[in-house]
C-alpha cells in the first residue's frame, strides 16, 4: 500500500465546510422544471429524447414516427437533475390560432428551451419560427435559456461545413434578434448529432447551467485535480452519460469520448455477471490503465452519479491510494452540498 | 512452417468477406465496411497468432471471372494445403441455389487437394431479418448447406458485422486452429481453481478473440464470451484514437462482491478473471496473474520447442 503523504490530501475532513457555506439558491417552483424541446418536423426531436435517455441506437430511430402531441418525459435520471423534457411536436405551431395553446402556461415553468435546426434540410427556414419562440417567451419569462442545436451535422461531410453553418446562423439570427430589439437574449448554439458523442456533451452543456451548485462542484474537481494531479475530471449521470459538472480545464470531445467509452465498457461488463444483484448499489468503481501510464478511474457517489478522472504519466502504485482517499472525501463533500439542497427545500415548506 | 495455417475465406461477390475478416483482424468497426470495395483476385495476409502461429488468410475476391479461375486454371494453388475453407453466403443472397453451386465446386476441389480441411459456412448480415425470423431463416439454410456438403461435414454459423454474433463464429474457427488448445485450457482450469474464480477467460491480445476458457460457476447467459470479446474489443478501437499506439490495457471494475479483473497474460493473450467470493481480494487476483505469467508463457514456447530442436543447424 501506498504511503499517503499528508500535504497531498485533497481537503481534510474539517476543511469540507467552505463548500457547504455557498449560498445555494433552490429552484423556485414546487413543479418539476422542464426543459423544452422544438423545431420543425423532422428535426430530431424525439431521436435526441430516444438516444439519449432510452438508449436507443441512432440507426434505431430512422422507424421513429413523426410525434403528434406534446411528449413528456421524466428524466429522474439523478439526482442533481429533476427535470421534465417536453417535446412540442413540429406539426403543431404554438403561435397558429387553430392550436389551443396557453404560452404564458407553457414557457412559465420552463429553465430552457432547446430549438433543434436540421442543418441537413433548408436551414432558413428554421429561423422564423424560432424568432417567434424567443420573442413570446422572453417577455413571458426572461430566465429562460435558449439553446439552439445545429443538427444532424453527420451529414456534412467537412468540419469547415459545420463551422459555415454555424457562423452564417449565428448572424443571421443575431442580426434579426437586434432589428426586434431583442439583443440582450442570448442564444448558445451547438453543432449536434446523434450518431457521435456530440449530442451528449451539448446536452451536458445545456444541463450543467440549470444546476444552481454548479461552482461548487466545479470548484470541488478543480481541487482534487490539483491535488491529485489529475488531468480532466467530470461528475457523471452514469445512466445518460451527461456529466452534470467538469473542472474549468477546456472541452474537450475526444477526452468525453474515452470517459463516455469506459463508462460503457464498465456498465457492459458489470451486468454481464452482476445478475440478479442490485444494479443500483453505490459501491461500483473501476480503474482502467492504458500503455501503463494513462489511467481512468470512475467511482460511484450516489445512486446516479459517478466521478470519472482521467491522468497520465503518474505511477499508479503511488496515486491509486491518493486517489481513493480523495474520491472518499469528494463523495462525503457531495453529500454536504446535496444535504443543503434538501434542508433548503424543506425549510421553503415551512 | 508447421505452424502456418492458411485459410480460405470464400463466397459470392458482396457477401460480406472483406468485411469481417477487416472487423476481426484490422481494427475496422462495422460502418468502416461500408466504403470496401470488391476485392480483385485474392487478398493475401499474415496474422501472427499466440506468438508462434501464423494465419496465412486468403480472401478470395467473389465476383464471377476470379471463381472461375480459382475452379480451374488456378484450382491446385487455391486449394492445396488449406486446413479450413470459410465460405460466406449473405442471407439475402437471391438465388441461393446459385451459391450453392459455388459452394459445392470449392468441396469438390478442396476433397481433393486438401481432404483433411475443415468447413465452416458462415450465413452472413443476418441484421438484415427481423429479430424473430433469424433462428428460422438459419437453419433452413443450414439443413440445406449440410444436405448438399455431404459426405464431407460443414459447421455453420449465422453472423452479422453489427453484433456479437461474428466474434462466436470466429472464436469457434480460431480454437480449432491453436495447437496445444488442450494444455491451455487445463492450466487454466487449474489456474480457476486456485483462484477460487467464477470463469476465466483466456483472449488472443489482438483480436479479442477467446482462445479459452474455463467456467467454474454456471452463468444463464450463453452468448457472454463473445459479447465480451466485442466489448472490449470495441473500447480498445475508441481508446486507440486518444491513447496512441495502444498496447496494453488493464481494467479492474469492482461492484460489491464482484470482481472483474482484465490484464495482459502473455505478449500474445491477455486474462479476464470474474470473482463473486467476497474472500478473494482484487489485490490476490493481480498477484496470483502475475505469477501465472511465467507459466503461461512457457506454454506458448512449448509449441515452438521441436521447431528449434529440429530447425536448420546453422542456427
Ligand atoms: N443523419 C441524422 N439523422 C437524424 C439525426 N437525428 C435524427 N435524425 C433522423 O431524423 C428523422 C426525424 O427524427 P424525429 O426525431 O422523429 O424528428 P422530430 O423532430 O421528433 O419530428 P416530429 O415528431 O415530426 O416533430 C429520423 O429519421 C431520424 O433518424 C442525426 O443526428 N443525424
Ligand atoms: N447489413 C450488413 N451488411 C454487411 C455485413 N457484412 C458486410 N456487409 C456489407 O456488404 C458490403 C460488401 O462487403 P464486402 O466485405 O466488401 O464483400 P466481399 O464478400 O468481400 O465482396 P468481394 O470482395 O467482391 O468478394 C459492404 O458494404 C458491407 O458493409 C453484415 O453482416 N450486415
Ligand atoms: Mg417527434
Ligand atoms: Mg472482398
Amino acid at each position: 500500500m501506498a504511503e499517503i503523504n499528508p500535504p497531498e490530501l485533497f481537503i481534510g475532513s474539517d476543511a469540507i465546510q467552505p463548500f457547504s457555506q455557498e449560498p445555494v439558491s433552490m429552484a423556485e417552483q414546487e413543479a418539476k422544471p422542464q426543459i423544452i424541446l422544438m423545431g420543425l418536423r423532422r428535426c430530431g426531436k424525439s431521436s435526441i429524447a430516444q438516444v439519449v435517455f432510452n438508449k436507443i441506437t441512432p440507426n434505431g430511430t430512422v422507424l421513429l414516427e413523426s410525434t403528434t402531441k406534446i411528449e413528456f418525459t421524466d428524466i429522474e435520471t439523478n439526482t442533481f437533475l429533476h427535470y421534465e423534457l417536453v417535446e412540442i411536436p413540429g406539426q403543431m405551431d404554438i403561435f397558429e390560432s387553430t392550436v389551443p395553446m396557453n404560452h404564458e402556461g407553457l414557457f412559465s415553468n420552463c429553465d430552457a428551451v432547446i430549438y433543434i435546426i436540421d442543418c441537413s434540410d433548408s436551414y432558413e427556414s428554421a429561423l422564423p419560427y424560432l424568432y417567434q419562440i424567443v420573442t413570446c417567451a422572453h417577455k413571458i419569462n426572461p430566465k429562460i435559456r435558449f439553446e439552439v442545436f445545429i443538427h444532424k451535422t453527420d451529414v456534412l461531410r467537412q468540419d469547415g461545413d459545420k463551422l459555415a453553418i454555424r457562423r452564417s446562423i449565428y448572424y443571421k439570427v443575431t442580426r434579426d434578434l437586434q432589428d426586434s430589439c431583442l439583443e440582450a437574449v442570448k442564444l448558445h448554439f451547438y453543432l449536434t448529432s446523434i450518431y457521435d458523442y456530440s449530442i451528449f456533451e451539448a446536452l451536458s452543456s445545456v444541463v450543467q447551467k440549470l444546476i444552481p451548485e454548479l461552482p461548487t462542484l466545479e470548484n470541488m474537481l478543480n481541487l482534487l485535480n490539483q491535488k491529485c494531479r489529475i488531468e480532466k475530471s467530470y461528475l457523471f449521470d452514469l445512466h445518460s452519460k451527461i456529466y452534470i459538472a467538469t473542472d474549468s480545464t477546456p472541452l474537450d470531445i475526444a477526452m468525453y469520448a474515452l470517459v463516455s467509452d469506459m463508462i460503457d465498457t464498465v456498465l457492459d461488463l458489470a451486468n454481464i455477471y452482476d445478475s440478479g444483484s442490485d444494479a443500483k448499489d453505490a459501491n461500483l468503481s473501476s480503474t482502467f490503465e492504458l500503455n501503463n501510464k494513462s489511467f481512468l478511474f470512475l467511482k460511484k457517489v450516489n445512486q446516479y452519479l459517478a466521478l470519472v478522472v482521467f491522468m497520465t504519466g503518474e505511477d499508479l502504485q503511488e496515486t491509486s491510494g491518493l486517489i481513493e482517499y480523495n474520491f472518499y472525501l469528494f463523495k462525503k463533500a457531495l453529500e454536504n452540498v446535496f444535504e443543503i439542497r434538501t434542508r433548503k427545500s424543506k425549510e421553503k415548506l415551512l | 512452417m508447421g505452424n502456418k495455417k492458411k485459410v480460405l475465406l470464400m463466397g459470392k461477390s458482396g457477401a460480406g468477406k472483406t468485411s469481417m475478416r477487416s472487423i476481426i483482424f484490422a481494427n475496422y468497426v462495422a460502418r468502416d465496411t461500408r466504403r470496401l470495395g470488391p476485392t480483385m483476385n485474392v487478398e493475401h495476409s499474415y496474422i501472427r497468432f499466440l506468438g508462434t502461429m501464423v494465419l496465412n488468410l486468403w480472401d478470395c475476391g467473389g465476383q464471377p471471372n476470379y471463381f472461375d479461375n480459382y475452379i480451374t486454371p488456378q484450382r491446385e494453388q487455391i486449394f492445396k494445403g488449406a486446413e479450413v475453407l470459410i465460405f460466406v453466403i449473405s442471407v439475402e443472397t437471391k438465388e441461393l441455389q446459385d451459391d450453392l453451386r459455388l459452394y459445392q465446386s470449392c468441396l469438390e476441389a478442396l476433397a481433393h487437394l486438401s481432404p483433411e480441411a475443415k468447413i465452416v459456412c458462415l450465413i452472413s448480415k443476418m441484421d438484415l431479418i427481423a429479430d424473430e425470423k433469424r433462428e428460422q431463416e438459419f437453419s433452413v439454410r443450414e439443413s440445406e448447406i449440410k444436405r448438399r456438403s455431404l459426405p464431407l461435414k460443414v459447421t455453420c454459423y449465422p453472423t452479422s458485422i453489427w453484433d456479437e454474433s461474428l466474434y462466436k463464429a470466429w472464436s469457434s474457427i480460431i480454437y480449432s486452429l491453436v495447437p496445444n488448445i488442450a494444455k491451455f485450457e487445463s492450466s487454466l482450469n487449474m489456474f480457476a481453481d486456485i483462484m477460487r474464480a467464477d470463469e476465466v477467460l483466456l483472449f488472443e491480445k489482438a483480436t479479442y478473440l477467446i482462445i479459452a476458457h474455463s467456467v467454474r460457476r454456471k452463468h444463464p447467459d450463453g452468448h457472454r464470451f463473445e459479447k465480451i470479446s466485442n466489448i472490449i474489443k470495441q473500447f480498445k478501437l475508441n481508446a486507440s484514437r486518444y491513447v496512441a499506439n495502444l498496447h496494453t490495457m488493464r481494467m479492474e471494475i469492482i461492484n460489491g462482491d464482484l470482481k472483474i479483473l482484465l490484464d495482459m497474460l502473455t505478449p500474445n493473450t491477455a486474462i479476464m478473471v470474474v470473482i463473486t467470493d467476497p474472500l478473494v481480494y482484487p489485490a490476490a487476483i493481480s498477484l496470483n496473474i502475475q505469477t501465472a505469467r511465467k507459466h503461461f508463457e512457457m506454454l506458448e514456447k512449448l509449441d515452438r520447442a521441436p521447431a528449434m530442436q529440429f530447425g536448420d543447424p546453422k542456427v
